[in-house]
């Protein structure tokens, strides 16, 4: 397919779901020619069993299930399911926006392969899913404390594992690192310089 | 004397470990089986032994510094991956890429293609009880990596794909390599398809084993091989084109039944297909620049930044502060050996992406396997895992 005629299909596909999305409230976009979907959480399972079901769009797979947290918003995360129909070769962005303590309506009953996308999302940022069969952690350690992917949570983590030869088991400690995480602050030095340099505050140490 | 009835009714399903150490498991797979038997009734794959955290170290790196996160995912396709986020910047950015630059990444995508194929098809036949082809093909494997050593300077992590094309051009001299190994890798895949194909033991194992029709598949969220053995004509190359593969001729094979033995089947004809890509690709490829000229992302030449100051401190703020890409999100897929890999990448206009999920193709695979293997005996699980072609590099991320 041509770019222009691509680009034709797109916005003719954008105009076909404004007339048939009747049931619920929704905003949509297209960016770098992929279209958005923006709804509110409620209707996530409504949604995506009516792209699923409608013969105009037969979206049979659900591609990628995951979160993005912005922690200044109100609601804190963007939950993004990424649907994509083989029959007629297209690919469609549902978002929602949900806070940190509101449980979202599991699609495991829609898309079967959704069970280990809603249980990465428990994992790595903490969403809970209600009427998810089996939530649990999928991706971290067994007795994994904390959810990663949150912007809160540092690189570094907060616990380390060893073998601990007396125990003879292995154990978690607090991390302890041989030197401090080096971030880099390259953003514009020229505009977003502050006064204090980094490292300032350890020649104040110094001088007490 | 007992009654044979309750002395039935003692027999229990019992549990089984498979993993977290073992060779048919490729990888660190841990599978808590419930047996009946020895039917398995109940497969929960624990996975994430191999978790590193790649997204979150990618949302703290810049840019290209998160390069090199990609070979080390599915670490026996490397370059398919660094496509698949070299695509996804340059969306954002909105370069483009010179065609000797596609053409090149699309001729290294393809060996990369090869290299898979070949490491998941003759570990499936180990697995089933045929050691020959693995010893047969993993030479041509040793030379493959080759090609990867003298382009880019490693044998795996590779990161030569980069934002706007490719790390540097390609040697003199490869090119004639690159189709000496095409002429004899013909008869190879021949010969290993021959020795195995009719085989019988081979076909015991794998035929009619670990099927899926094409609308379960769908539903499971299967791409690439494994998909197309279910009959479905689905290829990310041809359906929804990127670089230079819609000017490339090549077939999709298909299969019907969507059983382990057609997606060998599969794979090995797609290999063939590869080996008839790289050739066009050595055939057409056009004179020119191997990487774009654009100067916010691609540092300038050594010889100039000698001369010219205003390139040295390009150089210098690409490698330190590197670039910015505009606020925006895209999800760009490539047809990686194993299915579709997907970057879903959430730029919010600094140096460093705010957010990049990685759409691993082998994810959906694992999941599938307690619907695939329900059923079956325990020792055609081990043939399904081998025949979904499972990377824990990817899977756990």
């Amino acid at each position: 397919m041509s770019q222009r005629k691509h680009d034709k299909f797109i916005l003719e596909m954008k105009d076909l779901i404004k007339s048939l999305m009747t049931f619920c409230k929704f905003r949509i976009f297209i960016l770098n020619n992929e279209i958005s979907i923006f709804i509110q959480d409620k209707d996530i399972p409504k949604t995506l069993m009516f792209f699923k079901d409608n013969p105009s769009f037969n979206m049979h797979t659900l591609v990628d299930f995951t979160a993005v947290d912005y922690p200044n918003e109100e609601k804190r995360f963007l939950l993004i399911y990424n649907l994509l129909s083989v029959s007629k070769n297209f690919r469609i962005k549902i978002k929602s926006w949900v806070g940190v303590d509101k449980p979202v309506s599991s699609v495991t009953e829609i898309f079967p392969c959704a069970n280990w996308y809603e249980r990465e999302a428990w994992d790595l940022f903490g969403i809970r899913f209600i009427g998810h069969p089996d939530l649990r952690r999928i991706l971290t350690d067994y007795d994994f404390v904390g959810h990663p992917l949150r912007k809160d949570f540092p690189l570094t983590g907060f616990t380390q594992v060893k073998f601990d030869d007396e125990l003879g088991k292995v154990i978690s400690e607090p991390v302890k690192l041989e030197q401090e995480y080096r971030n880099f602050d390259n953003l514009s030095p020229w505009e977003g310089m502050s006064k204090i340099l980094p490292g300032d505050e350890k020649s104040e140490k110094l001088d007490d | 004397m007992k009654n044979p009835r309750n002395l039935m009714t003692k027999i229990e399903n019992y549990s089984l470990n498979f993993g977290p150490q073992h060779p048919a498991a490729h990888g660190v797979l841990r599978l808590v089986l419930e047996l009946d038997g020895e039917i398995v009734e109940r497969a929960d794959p624990h996975i994430g032994l191999l978790h590193r955290g790649t997204e979150k170290l990618i949302e703290n790196k810049t840019y290209v510094q998160a390069l090199p996160y990609f070979d080390r995912l599915d670490y026996v396709s490397p370059m398919c991956q660094e496509h698949a986020y070299a695509l996804a910047i340059e969306k954002l950015l909105q370069i483009d890429v010179p065609k000797r630059g596609q053409y090149i990444r699309v001729l290294f995508a393809e060996i990369t293609r090869i290299l898979n194929h070949i490491l998941n098809i003759t570990t499936f036949a180990l697995d089933v009880g045929a050691m020959t082809p693995f010893l047969w093909l993993f030479e041509d494997r040793e030379i493959l990596m080759e090609f990867y050593e003298r382009v880019s300077g490693s044998r795996l992590h590779s990161a030569y794909f980069r934002p706007g094309g490719v790390h540097r051009d390609i040697p003199t001299g490869l090119s004639d390599d690159i189709e000496d190994f095409c002429k004899k890798f013909t008869s190879h895949i021949d010969d290993t398809e021959k020795l195995i194909e009719k085989n019988r033991i081979f076909r015991q194992r794998s035929v009619g084993i670990g099927k899926i029709s094409a609308d379960d598949a769908l539903e499971w969220g299967f791409s690439g091989p494994c998909i197309r053995a279910s009959g479905l004509n689905w290829d990310l190359r041809k359906k929804q084109p990127y670089d230079c593969y819609n000017e490339m001729d090549f077939k999709v094979p298909t299969g019907t039944t969507g059983d382990c033995f057609e997606r060998f089947l599969v794979r090995v004809e797609e290999m063939r297909q590869s080996v008839s890509i790289i050739r066009q690709c050595l055939k057409n490829i056009p004179d020119g620049p191997s990487i774009s000229n654009d100067p916010r992302v691609v540092p300038p030449k050594r010889e100039i930044m000698k001369e010219s100051m205003e390139s040295l401190i390009n150089h210098f703020k690409l490698f330190t502060e590197g670039f910015h890409v505009p606020a925006g999100e895209t999800y760009t897929a490539v047809e990686a050996p194993k299915g579709e890999f997907g970057v879903l990448l959430i730029s919010d206009g600094t140096n460093k992406p705010y957010r990049c999920k990685i759409r691993a193709p082998g994810f959906p695979f694992l999941q599938a396997t307690e619907f695939l293997s329900k059923g079956h005996m325990l020792s055609d699980l081990v043939a399904i895992i081998g025949s979904l072609d499972i990377v824990f590099g990817e899977i756990d991320r």
